[in-house]
């Protein structure tokens, strides 16, 4: 499962990215910084958040210098760019570890010293992570693109069924994530096919899903548009949502909410790892090891930039309630079992799926 | 001797700009136009010129689609706009004292001070459904539920208008504050009324300042990206979005090449179109 995502395509929390850089929220330079009690990471906007990384700054009397990137192909350029050495802690998308690993950018993780045992079993991903027996990365967070929805404007037990978003009792207040990987998974899910299944015999169903949805939506939007659908109440569905759609948005309205249906959701992940050519890869190490700390994980899951499950269980212990309510932490269990990580294709189906994606925007 | 200096100094002062436009025009232009004849097959990059992408963009509906949805759109903004800033360019140049004019120019030019996408998110939040329009139309009765006019073709145009509005009023008003007042009058003492002043007198007069300013509009509207892409919900694509899809979800970069060259070609039609008005010294 390594035919890696050939395009610059954007996943639900790399959009996030972009929406941080919408709005401005952090404007870090590009030129990492050099002294030796620094450490330069690169990373996930939800890393930024001061709440995370001034722990682990004041415990090691260290700086922590954060740069946040767009897509996994941004992240390998600025790394281009870089001088060997300059870069010491990478977080990147989960279907793109392979990808990284390939290209020699990871170092070798000490497996032994990092809590991999409780991570949940179906985002450990070894089988991304680990290339011959080596650990090279470790899933540090994850979530769903599912179904996110206000609980005072549509029925939450009609959330749990996909196939009523195909119906007409919400049509034209729908709201459809704009990134065809994850929606057209969805769409094989409410088709009774696994994402898997996705080709190019099954594409014209897809296809003529897609436009029925089309016809249901009240907008197609990437993460800030559509979430702003949601929260203006343009519309009352976003489909391709979760957790991290609106966790953060459940501060100034607790009506907003998320579920993953009886058909299944879309996993997304994200993953850390140290640089190979760090000079600081200890210090690295720790930064790692602070980040799947139970600590170090509740604080990552509940971020201000957006939010999602710790990939470590034993956050669980250290989080509020009401985060882990917010979160559905009990209902995880059930959630992964039925869940299905993003499907990659190869180049020509990608295209072909490309093509209908851009079909159904143009419809 | 003299002359010759002259012609080397002439070179001199002329050699910057030269080198200027070389440099961020002729050279991207050039490379644009190199990859727009190239293919890119699953992740490399095949530079064996071919006609292949200007073919795709002929047989894929949603390109023409997406072109045609331009032209749409670009028309009805320009229409709209050239409408809307003639009787505000009057109104400032004829109505307004001159004391208060610049004030009044001030005023008109205050949203191009706003981020062009603070500005378009702000206009999705008034024509959203439960937005300050929707809402005034339900309190004074006009309409008994809320509306949304956002995540349309209808709040994309409103977008672009509002903002062209301003641009053509300054172009206009420059043309009607230069219109000698005795042109007026000696067509006033011919015997025309009021109208066949405006239309055989002060219209084609003025004609330059609206074709500049619609020019202006037609270039800016027909390429930009940011408001259809935050009022239109994508319910819809213009050609500049389709462009945009190439680049972020293919990295396709002779694709988006080629539609940026059609996207000029038709920008040079329509400068063909309206060059007669668009010479400097009739500006």
């Amino acid at each position: 499962m390594s035919k890696k995502v050939s395009t610059g395509a954007i996943s639900a929390p790399r959009s996030i990215l972009s929406a941080a850089v919408l709005v401005g929220t952090i404007g870090l330079g590009s030129a990492p910084g050099l002294a030796a009690d620094e450490l330069n990471a690169l990373v996930w906007c939800d890393h930024t958040d001061p709440a995370l990384i001034q722990p682990f700054e004041e415990k090691y009397g260290v700086k922590v210098n954060l740069k946040e990137y767009e897509g996994t192909g941004t992240a390998l350029s600025i790394v281009e760019q870089s001088q060997p050495g300059d870069w010491d802690v990478f977080v990147v998308d989960g279907v793109d570890v392979p990808r990284v690993v390939a290209a020699g950018i990871l170092a070798e993780l000490p497996a032994g010293e990092l809590p991999i045992d409780d991570v949940f079993d179906q985002v450990q991903m070894k089988d991304v992570t680990m290339v011959d027996g080596k650990m090279y990365a470790i899933m540090e967070k994850f979530g769903y693109n599912v179904v996110g929805y206000d609980k005072s404007k549509v029925d939450p037990a009609d959330m749990r069924d996909l196939s009523t978003l195909w119906g007409d009792k919400y049509k034209g207040k729908i709201a459809v994530y704009d990134y065809y990987i994850p929606l057209m998974d969805l769409t094989a899910l409410y088709l009774g096919m696994k994402p898997s299944d996705i080709s190019t015999e099954t594409l014209p169903q897809i296809k003529e899903a897609l436009f029925q949805l089309k016809d249901n939506a009240a907008m197609v939007g990437e993460v800030v548009s559509s979430t702003t659908a949601l929260a203006t109440g343009e519309a009352s569905v976003l489909l391709g949502g979760g957790e991290w759609a609106v966790g953060v948005m459940q501060d100034d309205n607790p009506n907003l909410e998320w579920v993953l249906p009886d058909q299944g959701g879309i996993l997304w992940s994200q993953a850390i790892g140290v640089f190979e050519g760090s000079e600081k890869k200890d210090l690295a190490l720790k930064f790692v090891q602070y980040i799947m700390s139970p600590e170090g994980q509740a604080r990552l899951a509940t971020s201000s930039c957006f939010w999602g499950m710790p990939a470590n269980s034993k956050a669980g212990d250290v989080m509020t309630d009401d985060q882990k309510t917010r979160l559905l932490w009990d209902e995880q269990e059930a959630f992964l079992a039925k869940s299905h990580r993003y499907y990659i294709p190869d180049a020509e189906l990608d295209g072909q799926m490309l093509d209908v994606w851009t079909e159904f925007l143009q419809r | 001797m003299i002359a010759n200096s002259r012609i080397r100094q002439a070179y001199g002062f002329a050699a910057p700009a030269v080198l200027w436009t070389a440099a961020f025009f002729l050279v991207p232009l050039a490379i644009m136009a190199l990859y727009s004849i190239w293919q890119r097959v699953g992740m490399s990059l095949k530079t064996v010129p071919t006609l292949a992408n200007y073919i795709a963009f002929v047989e894929k509906s949603f390109f023409l689609k997406g072109l045609l949805n331009s032209l749409e759109v670009t028309f009805t903004v320009t229409i709209l706009s050239i409408l809307l800033a003639y009787p505000l360019a009057w109104i400032l140049a004829e109505k307004v004292p001159a004391r208060w004019q610049r004030i009044a120019l001030l005023a008109a030019v205050l949203p191009f001070w706003t981020s062009y996408v603070v500005r378009s998110y702000s206009w999705l939040l008034v024509l959203s459904d439960g937005g300050v329009i929707s809402n005034f139309l339900m309190q004074t009765g006009l309409t008994q539920e809320s509306i949304s006019l956002a995540n349309s073709r209808t709040a994309t145009v409103i977008g672009f208008v509002h903002f062209f509005v301003m641009l053509l009023t300054l172009t206009i008003y420059a043309n009607l504050v230069q219109l000698p007042k005795s042109y007026i009058k000696a067509a006033q003492d011919l015997g025309a009324g009021p109208i066949r002043t405006f239309i055989h007198v002060v219209l084609p007069l003025t004609l330059p300042g609206i074709m500049v300013g619609a020019f202006l509009t037609f270039v800016l509207c027909i390429g930009d990206y940011i408001t259809p892409q935050i009022l239109g919900g994508n319910k819809e694509l213009l050609l500049p979005q389709t462009l945009m899809l190439q680049i972020q979800r293919r990295a396709d970069f002779p694709m988006a090449s080629a539609i940026a060259m059609i996207l000029m070609a038709v920008v040079t039609l329509a400068y063909a179109a309206c060059s007669r008005w668009l010479k400097l010294e009739r500006a």
